[in-house]
């Protein structure tokens, strides 16, 4: 059960082999077994979850029920859940409760998936290794001296090891797609607008979307299906017909053209990432599927732009944690000002409260121009970049990043270097599209390397139908790390 | 662009986040190697380009003007750090 597909599982359920409950005690007492060592979890409540099993047991009892009614199913402590606390890996919302679900929440709810329990992150989901959580790093069931990626580091060591059948995360600048290749897993993220950010703590609302991620591409359509749909609560949630994204899972990759961008296979890339991907490019090519150059000649930029253009959203969108609506409040301070410094000073963590610092400093009089201005002026031209390749091909593939998994500590010293470790992620949000990463074989240490599918604008169904056709022929998703033995 | 201590500590009294002398030079030296990468932008021709600020060129939804939620000021002040009789407390700001 621990390493099966949420199609699987839905026909056990299905068929009474198993209830909700047992399946659900069966994960919960695997989190029990594994993560005091690899702590993916913040928050986790049997007696809800299991409360949550019961139901949905009895709506299948009624012979009722979905495809993911039953299945228990982890969230990234970013979305807001009345049942469990909702902190955001910081110490600002260590005790938060939050008075409402995010809409992403009550989607999971109405399919009758039971809520597992609240993945850890890197804090407000800045960051790529899943270290800057007030609740301690998360560590790659690979290998526990290394980092699982992040921001949405916690939800993908829960997929890798086994813990969670699939979990949600969130990607602004690669949160989604960067953690699942470094732990092996799949992951998924939507286009903008897709996916409703009601009740999602927001970080750079222009960027962030919430996604799946899980075992296989198959899952990640299931998982889709439950997630996606309009909410007139986010303004940006875009209004168009529901979907079914299982339907291209079966599509022959004839005819598919797949545009190889020179700047994802350059300098910098680790020759076992570039093998491994080279290797899945030839599979899908003797499945029928040809390849083409295409030009993203703006890709270099792409993290200067994003480290303008995030910091600034969130310094706006961080300023509503003053001490006073809600989160962390300074015991002692002079006056109101003083509140708000110390509130913040101690609330936030070192990386958010340089995010912050360069957001203000961006955003400033005499800097606007210079700086905002001119990296929005950039976003379009990387924008352009991506749509100039959609005309001549169907998705893009590359590496999902440029390393396999790295030691905790090695990149904490220089945020630089952290944030280049993004640099094939950050591209796909900025222009708004669709980015999908799932395994496509080990380096020589026998770490996961993670395969990167860009898609065109609402292009999942096609995206997910192609990598479903390579985890058809390959196996490497159905690997499970060793050191967490099933 | 190089941020001397003065100008980080303007910075952050803006952003309203107290840094610890302690690690004001920490917080500087990490500062000033984030404007470096941004920095890269500057040799960037965009003359003619507009500037994007959102993913998809949307405009903004308008709904119609009717109550769509109810007040809830119970609920939601549950979770603030000091509140009386319907109120948030801060520290007196008027003597």
């Amino acid at each position: 059960m621990l390493n099966s597909g949420l199609g699987e599982l839905q026909a056990a359920l299905a068929a009474r082999k198993i209830s909700s409950v047992e399946l659900t005690r069966l994960f919960l007492e695997r989190i029990g077994k594994l993560d005091g060592a690899l702590n993916a979890f913040i928050t986790v409540d049997e007696e809800t979850s299991l409360a949550q099993a019961r139901a949905a047991d009895a709506v299948r009892a009624k012979g009722a029920g979905g495809p993911l009614t039953g299945i228990p199913v982890a969230h990234k402590d970013i979305f807001c859940t009345r049942a469990l606390r909702t902190t955001c890996g910081s110490r600002m919302l260590e005790h938060y409760a939050s008075p409402y679900d995010a809409h992403v929440i009550e989607q999971f709810g109405r399919a009758g998936a039971v809520l597992l329990g609240k993945t850890n992150m890197d804090e407000f989901a800045m960051g790529s290794s899943s270290e800057t959580s007030y609740f301690g790093p998360v560590r790659n069931p690979w290998n526990k001296k290394l980092v699982p990626g992040g921001s949405s580091g916690g939800s993908a060591a829960a997929v890798a090891a086994r813990m969670a059948p699939a979990a949600t995360g969130t990607d602004t600048g690669g949160s989604i797609r960067q953690p699942a290749a470094l732990t092996g897993v799949c992951g998924l993220k939507p286009t903008y607008g897709l996916v409703s950010r009601y009740g999602m703590v927001a970080f750079a609302s222009s960027l962030d979307q919430g996604g799946p991620l899980g075992k296989s591409a198959a899952d990640l359509a299931l998982l889709l299906n439950v997630m996606a749909g309009h909410d007139a609560r986010d303004s940006t949630s875009v209004d168009r017909p529901k979907e079914d994204y299982t339907r291209e899972l079966n599509t022959p990759l004839r005819s598919l053209r797949i545009g190889l961008p020179a700047e994802y296979f350059g300098e910098g890339v680790e020759p076992g990432v570039l093998k491994c991907v080279r290797e899945a490019i030839a599979c899908f090519e003797s499945q029928g599927a040809r390849t083409l150059p295409v030009e993203l000649p703006n890709t270099g930029l792409a993290v200067p732009v994003y480290y303008v253009l995030a910091p600034a959203e969130a310094s706006s969108n961080l300023s509503r944690f003053d001490g006073v609506r809600y989160g962390h409040r300074a015991a002692q301070y002079e006056d109101l000002n003083d509140m708000y410094c110390r509130t913040r000073g101690e609330g936030f963590g070192a990386e958010v409260q340089r995010r912050i610092l360069v957001g203000t400093y961006v955003l400033s009089h005499g800097y606007y121009d210079a700086y905002y201005l001119k990296a929005q002026r950039v976003r379009r031209l990387i924008a352009r970049d991506f749509a100039q390749a959609f005309k001549l091909c169907d998705v893009i593939m590359g590496p999902t990043s440029p390393t396999t998994a790295f030691p905790l500590g090695a990149k904490t010293d220089d945020p630089v270097q952290m944030y280049l470790s993004d640099i094939f992620t950050i591209p796909a949000p900025l222009a708004g599209l669709p980015g999908l990463s799932i395994p496509c074989g080990f380096d020589a240490q026998g770490l996961p390397v993670g395969l990167q599918i860009v898609g065109d604008h609402f292009s999942e169904a096609k995206m997910l139908g192609v990598a479903h056709q390579y985890q058809r022929d390959t196996d490497w998703h159905l690997r499970a790390p060793t050191e967490t033995p099933l | 662009m190089s941020l001397s201590h003065d100008q980080i500590r303007r910075l952050a009294q803006l952003a309203r986040i107290a840094v610890r002398d302690e690690d004001a030079e920490t917080v500087r030296e990490r500062l000033n190697r984030v404007l470096g990468l941004i920095d890269q932008l500057q040799a960037v021709d965009t003359s003619g380009i507009e500037p994007m600020s959102h993913a998809l060129d949307i405009v903004q939804p308008l709904r119609e003007d009717a109550v769509t939620v109810s007040a809830q000021r119970e609920r939601f002040q549950a979770a603030a750090p000091a509140v009386a009789e319907g109120l948030y407390l801060v520290p007196k700001v008027i003597e």
